[in-house]
């Protein structure tokens, strides 16, 4: 008998406990939680506005959005989200993900801005695991060599330019790091393709959002981005 | 201060240090002193949550069983290191976000179920929250200071980021020892982690062994005992 009271209280006293700690986690969740969702729409818009300046558009962007499939120019193995930023209902740029997977410490998460004459409105790097000291200077903060991106586009250079310049190209690289940038050029390049290639569907679907509907033509490009 | 406090002071600041005596939480120690404001941010929550452990377990003292006891300690670890997880991705987001997965690991710090078990389960309150606080101070000590070194000779600055964790108006504190000079690449890697931890280690080691020989020369009779009881 004394043996079972004594397990019962000791069960008790830990669910009293799990209690108390699950209530205060509770609490603490409750009350931060506006404050953190806050917070990560303030960072990503801030990170946003890195790439298209607020003064360029008027519109919500954290809520004029659309979901990209999953795409190989994109690097992306899951759907990701496009922004798009108007003026006075005029397209002016739309801002995606685009994951350059050979880093070399694996991936490189990157923001890229397209405007909508196609050219490049800004790169930022989002995540990335580079060395510290060399290849980070594909970091904003570190180095401005990821600003050389922008105005660039599909056209100029041409196709044969898009690399770094120790393979012929127009890039810079940092010295003791040249995997770095190829990888951050490349990814930029096959941005630039995903964006050539659903332009169309990338602008437009906005327009028809609530509707739902495909604007004509925006299937043809699907089809054309798959085979590319 | 009772001279039982003093004792709690001196054990947790200097001879029986976290870091440097210890050598507990090393993980979180050597990943993220790459800079002054990354070891203090972590230092800070690292002592809070000795303060806060400390003084709930104290107050549990008497209601808990010895053989739930450390499931009960790890689960008032959890939930507080939880807590302030919260409270940081609310109010110090960016540094949230440089610190990452370092704040949850709060709670695999060995040093904080170790004064829980070793010390505040055994003593009052108060005397649970000092120990918090001092063993809490100067895990944070050591973290400021490698980040100091390793941010200086790494980067050349010192306090870069500062506004991450002070606001706006800290932006001024930012030290740099001038644009040319290009930093040294192994201070900022792991390896300069280890390296300036074996280094600080070493001094406090040549200090406590320079006073033990004062000490022993002022008062000759004194027992050996005294200079090894650390």
């Amino acid at each position: 008998m004394n043996i079972h009271k004594q397990v019962t209280t000791t069960a008790l006293l830990l669910m009293l406990f799990a209690v108390i700690g699950a209530a205060l986690v509770g609490i603490t969740y409750d009350s931060t939680y506006e404050t953190i969702q806050y917070n990560e729409q303030q960072a990503l818009l801030r990170q946003l506005n890195n790439i298209v300046p607020a003064s360029n558009y008027d519109n919500d962007l954290l809520a004029d959005t659309m979901e990209l499939a999953a795409d190989q120019n994109l690097g992306t193995t899951e759907p990701s989200t496009a922004y798009r930023a108007k003026k006075q209902g005029k397209n002016v740029a739309v801002i995606f993900s685009a994951i350059a997977p050979n880093g070399y410490n694996g991936s490189i998460h990157l923001l890229v801005g397209v405007n909508h004459d196609g050219s490049l409105a800004g790169v930022r790097v989002v995540k990335h695991r580079e060395t510290p000291g060399l290849g980070d200077a594909i970091e904003a903060q570190r180095s401005d060599w990821i600003l050389a991106f922008t105005g660039k586009s599909l056209s100029s250079p041409n196709s044969k330019q898009w690399k770094v310049k120790r393979d012929g190209g127009t890039f810079d690289q940092f010295t003791g790091a040249t995997i770095t940038p190829r990888a951050v050029v490349k990814a930029v390049h096959s941005a630039l393709l995903y964006f050539e290639a659903n332009k169309q569907k990338l602008f437009n679907d906005a327009c028809d959002e609530k509707a739902g509907e495909h604007v004509p033509g925006s299937d043809t490009n699907e089809t054309a981005a798959d085979k590319s | 201060m009772t001279t039982e406090q003093q004792t709690i002071v001196k054990n947790g600041l200097w001879t029986n240090n976290v870091a440097l005596v210890q050598l507990l939480g090393l993980c979180p120690l050597l990943a993220v002193t790459s800079s002054v404001v990354n070891g203090l941010g972590l230092g800070l929550a690292t002592m809070i949550t000795l303060v806060l452990s400390n003084s709930f377990v104290s107050i549990i003292r008497h209601w808990t069983r010895p053989e739930v006891r450390i499931p009960i300690f790890v689960l008032i670890i959890a939930s507080i290191v939880t807590a302030i997880e919260l409270a940081m991705n609310a109010w110090f987001h960016e540094l949230f976000l440089v610190l990452g997965i370092f704040i949850p690991l709060i709670v695999t710090n060995c040093s904080i179920i170790a004064r829980a078990e070793s010390f505040a389960s055994r003593n009052r309150v108060i005397d649970s929250a000092l120990d918090g606080l001092m063993m809490g101070l100067g895990f944070l000590l050591v973290l400021v200071v490698l980040g100091g070194l390793r941010e200086l000779i790494g980067r050349g600055t010192l306090f870069a980021n500062a506004d991450l964790m002070f606001g706006p108006v800290a932006k001024g504190l930012e030290f740099s020892i001038g644009a040319d000079y290009s930093g040294f690449l192994l201070a900022v890697l792991p390896p300069g982690a280890f390296i300036g931890l074996g280094l600080l280690i070493a001094i406090k080691n040549s200090i406590e062994r320079r006073r033990s020989k004062q000490t022993v020369r002022v008062s000759a009779p004194v027992k050996p005992a005294e200079a090894t009881a650390q």
